[in-house]
């Protein structure tokens, strides 16, 4: 596990927020990253917007969307993460779909990953069987390739979680990402079936947005990941959003470690 | 590597969500696809519900009117249904059935696909929702009006392009987010392993036919097949059987749009570059950094930035052959068709018949070329109308 993954997870629960790189503009996601590192986020997702998020609901796909029409490309987020990189030590995962890194080239992307200082990646379309377009480039650069788990997965639970990297992606839902009023998934047994098999840290992210659904995922395991919640203050306040987002990860961070 | 190659192309490229589902799938079409009830309705539907065999039909006033190659019609629009999507659909839908499964979703395109889908579900008593661009229910808006009396509900996908792409990757966000009583009914040889070789089978009854039906009228095997190929499934379908026939040449016709140097086509095997998207790995047309690219044709059903894998490994063998239509040259061979033989051909078929028009006419009078006819073009006739600049409105 990558060094600075295994310190996201070392005070207390970690709390993960997601952001579509470039949404509204580049220049606010390099203030957004480190405001959200001082206001107490463990770790950050990174989205490279793609063209066809097909894991995604309304909200990230229109800062997907958003990102592209202003200009972000694979290159300026490397940049951008060079920058990022200057101001503030906190973990970083990319998340994108398979597309932009095979066809960026997935050494070309890794070696890039590596030297910008990106620690981790989520690929949501690649899945178990697949991992090997891009686990042989993950190991040569040392980025940890992260796998998902879903409510769908049951048996596939140990043999995902006995190989999983930095920390197991746990999807809470069924469906895409996006703000649920009701979790109803048994996120505790998944979590515990997962355990069985590794002792990788589990982070629950999809449909979460409120202090109290953080406060009872935490309950069950050891993080919790928000995408559409963040995404809807950058898509409020544009420009002006980093107070806004501020504010909201100070509150959820304080309610994951409530218990 | 993964299962369900073609060379390095195929896979399965898809949300864990969705993984159990595909191989439930997967292990289902094993266990029934042999099984003799299961073929013998399969046969017997399309048989008696979809009217196969179709008829392969020696066009001869095309054929002296070129001046070449003897042209052969495969008609697959005189299907239940109008085109070649029900074979498919009718093997899928009964195989959902085995699996006991209550509902089925679709992306369609041009509306054939969906209007299959709504067909079979109606038959098989089947809840049916069918996604669908926004775009294309309005260019195709009887055969949205046609799912709707079938007892189908229609989804106008408004994000992205509005086209067949969304309409795809909307049908697989519905999917993940209800798997367990909802197959989708892919419709065509695309997507994570198994569709790709579902579709293909399923489809393949088309040069099972052509083979057998021309052994018996000419005695001998034809030098050239030709099939419009948007994601490629009546092209897989009319190719499959004839692959280990050499002397076949097996030619694919893509929609070049407004011309393949223009950027506005679907050429996915003229433009298009090694990627992984819609579960497969493939070519499609997309940008340096893998962004997929709208894409454009006059045929809502070619309008798609991909093609199926199985396909992708035929052109890197050089098995197949694959070549660009413009809408001008399709539209042209809509009408030609039209005139010369009396058989109004789909928008999508008609990208074949132009290629036909050019290719049988340097062709011996002793060689035989079979176009594959997909589709009838009934719903086409319309936008065609307005194309030639008369203001038709259905």
């Amino acid at each position: 596990m990558s060094k600075r993954i295994r310190e996201a997870f070392s005070h207390g629960k970690a709390f993960i927020p997601f952001v579509t790189a470039g949404d509204p503009s580049l220049e606010v996601t390099a203030r957004l990253v480190p405001a959200m590192a001082a206001a107490g986020a463990d770790l950050i997702e990174l989205g490279i917007p793609f063209s066809d998020p097909v894991a995604e609901g309304p909200v990230i796909q229109q800062a997907d969307e958003r990102a592209l029409a202003a200009g972000a490309t694979t290159d300026r987020i490397f940049e951008l993460v060079r920058q990022i990189r200057r101001e503030t030590d906190v973990p970083l995962a990319f998340m994108t779909y398979l597309n932009p890194v095979f066809t960026y080239g997935a050494e070309r992307f890794l070696k890039a990953c590596g030297e910008t200082g990106v620690d981790a990646l989520i690929v949501p379309d690649m899945p178990f069987e697949e991992k090997g377009e891009l686990a042989p480039f993950c190991r040569r650069y040392g980025v940890d390739l992260v796998s998902l788990i879903a409510p769908t997965s049951r048996a596939r639970i140990r043999m995902i979680a006995a190989e999983a990297e930095g920390f197991l992606y746990c999807v809470s839902s069924m469906g895409v990402t996006g703000v649920r009023s009701r979790i109803t998934t048994d996120i505790g047994g998944m979590v515990a079936e997962a355990k069985r098999a590794s002792d990788v840290p589990c982070a629950v992210g999809f449909g979460i947005s409120t202090p109290e659904q953080a406060a009872e995922m935490a309950k069950h395991a050891d993080g919790a990941i928000v995408g559409s919640a963040i995404v809807k203050l950058a898509a409020k306040y544009g420009a002006d959003c980093v107070p806004h987002v501020e504010r909201y990860v100070r509150e959820m961070k304080a309610a994951l470690n409530l218990g | 590597m993964s299962k369900g190659r073609f060379g390095v192309h195929g896979g399965q490229y898809i949300p864990e969500t969705l993984m159990n589902a595909v191989i439930e799938l997967e292990e289902a079409y094993a266990r029934w696809k042999d099984d003799p009830g299961f073929v013998s309705e399969l046969e017997g539907l399309l048989k008696d519900y979809a009217g196969r065999p179709s008829l392969l039909y020696y066009a001869e006033k095309m054929t002296k009117d070129l001046g070449g190659a003897k042209v052969y019609l495969k008609r697959e629009d005189l299907n239940h249904t109008g085109s070649h999507k029900l074979n498919n659909v009718l093997g899928q839908v009964l195989l959902a059935k085995r699996m006991g499964k209550t509902r089925v979703i679709a992306e369609t395109g041009a509306g054939q696909h969906g209007v299959a889908t709504a067909t079979a579900a109606a038959l098989m008593g089947m809840e049916c929702e069918i996604y669908m661009g926004e775009e294309d229910t309005v260019r195709q808006a009887l055969n949205v009006y046609r799912m709707e009396l079938l007892g189908a509900k229609v989804h106008p996908v408004k994000t992205g392009t509005r086209t067949l792409k969304d309409a795809v990757n909307e049908t697989l966000r519905e999917w993940t987010a209800r798997v367990s009583d909802t197959h989708y009914v892919l419709g065509s040889v695309m997507g994570p392993h198994p569709f790709p070789t579902i579709v293909r089978d399923f489809q393949s009854v088309i040069g099972r036919e052509v083979r057998a039906q021309l052994l018996e009228k000419e005695g001998r095997l034809p030098d050239a097949l030709l099939a419009c190929v948007g994601g490629g499934s009546n092209a897989m379908g009319l190719f499959y059987d004839f692959i280990g026939d050499p002397q076949v040449r097996l030619i694919g016709c893509e929609a070049a749009g407004r011309g393949v140097e223009t950027g506005e086509t679907a050429a996915t095997i003229a433009v298009g570059t090694p990627g992984i998207f819609h579960g497969m790995k493939s070519y499609f047309c997309q940008d340096e950094y893998g962004q997929i690219a709208p894409v454009y044709s006059i045929s809502a059903g070619l309008d798609y930035p991909g093609i199926g894998p199985e396909h992708a490994w035929l052109h890197d063998t050089k098995r197949a052959e694959y070549v660009s239509i413009t809408d001008d040259e399709a539209v042209d061979a809509f009408e030609y068709l039209s005139r010369t033989e009396g058989i109004i051909p789909a928008i999508e078929s008609a990208h074949a018949v132009a290629y036909a028009r050019k290719l049988a006419s340097r062709m011996g009078k002793d060689q035989i070329v079979v176009v594959n006819l997909s589709g009838r073009g009934d719903k086409d006739v319309a936008a065609i109308a307005r194309y030639r600049g008369v203001a038709l409105y259905e």
